[in-house]
């Protein structure tokens, strides 16, 4: 038989009944995986932001360790690199790229935007980061204000912790997870009280 | 093992060169002096994963590059923030 022409649903259980058999991943285990990446998307990391926001016990939990913070709040992080979280301020302004292949927070964020992978975004992202911000998405980083261009090159996945939009004082935690987008949490745009 | 605030420079190897590798150090920062930022853990040595061999746990920094000390157009303050393991990094 010609494993390329092979029915690809029968190949599969073969191989899914196979790797049982051997004993390497269990029926339970291939079950998690997939829950884990069908549950995995932007509204995800969104409520990690939202709380950090308001709890600052849970945005330090974040900042020292992001697979505990997701795993707080019930995000499956068994298996999955761990995740790191690096902080937007007033004066410093994080990008996360991957020039090597494309590492992308996926426990929290799901599948990365088509762009994510793009040799011109990942050239861009580390040459020329403000102008590439400025003319793809309208995100103007001040003079004043300190790019952090994070190459995510090895084994930690990592995620941005944006700053809390003004006018979002009195809201609560589903009003401001809602106004958090997957650019947000790497960088490329800056949520806002719309 | 190299501490926060540790001045060191990514060797300036290209291994590339003599045959197939699979490297985590991006090139544009091999021969460039940076800053330890901090021990993010210890990991097998992908160089090795990728190939199949026995993989030595390797630790992993993360560590600050100036723009400026790679691009010379680029906003001196701006930054570059890299994991890379420690083989491939040392004392200037």
């Amino acid at each position: 038989m010609n494993i390329l022409e092979a029915d690809s649903d029968r190949l599969l259980k073969a191989v899914r009944a196979l790797l049982e058999q051997k004993g390497i991943v269990s029926t339970a285990e291939v079950a998690e995986r997939m829950a884990t990446t069908d549950n995995a998307s932007p509204g995800q990391g969104a409520r990690m932001v939202a709380k950090a926001w308001l709890d600052p016990a849970y945005r330090a939990l974040m900042l020292e360790d992001g697979t505990k913070a997701a795993e707080a709040l019930d995000i499956p992080m068994r298996g999955m690199p761990p995740l790191g979280v690096l902080e937007n301020t007033t004066d410093l302004h994080n990008l996360v790229v991957c020039t090597l292949c494309s590492c992308y927070p996926r426990a929290v964020l799901g599948y990365p935007p088509f762009w994510y992978k793009s040799a011109a975004f990942r050239a861009r992202a580390i040459r020329d980061p403000r102008e590439l911000l400025a003319s793809e998405w309208k995100t103007i980083i001040p003079d004043t204000m300190k790019l952090r261009v994070v190459d995510s090159t090895a084994d930690y996945r990592w995620m941005v912790l944006p700053v809390r939009p003004a006018g979002t004082e009195t809201w609560d935690e589903a009003q401001l997870s809602a106004i958090v987008r997957d650019g947000d949490m790497i960088g490329v745009t800056i949520p806002a009280a719309a | 093992m190299f501490a926060p605030g540790e001045t060191v420079r990514v060797k300036d190897e290209w291994p590339e060169a003599n045959g197939p590798v699979h490297i985590r150090t991006p090139h544009y920062v091999r021969g460039v002096t940076g800053q330890v930022v901090r021990h993010l853990g210890d990991f097998p040595n992908p160089e090795d994963l990728a190939f199949r061999r026995p993989a030595e746990r390797r630790a992993l920094y993360h560590v600050r590059f100036q723009k400026g000390a790679i691009w010379p157009e680029a906003k001196p303050d701006d930054e570059l923030l890299i994991e890379i393991f420690g083989h491939w990094l040392e004392k200037p």
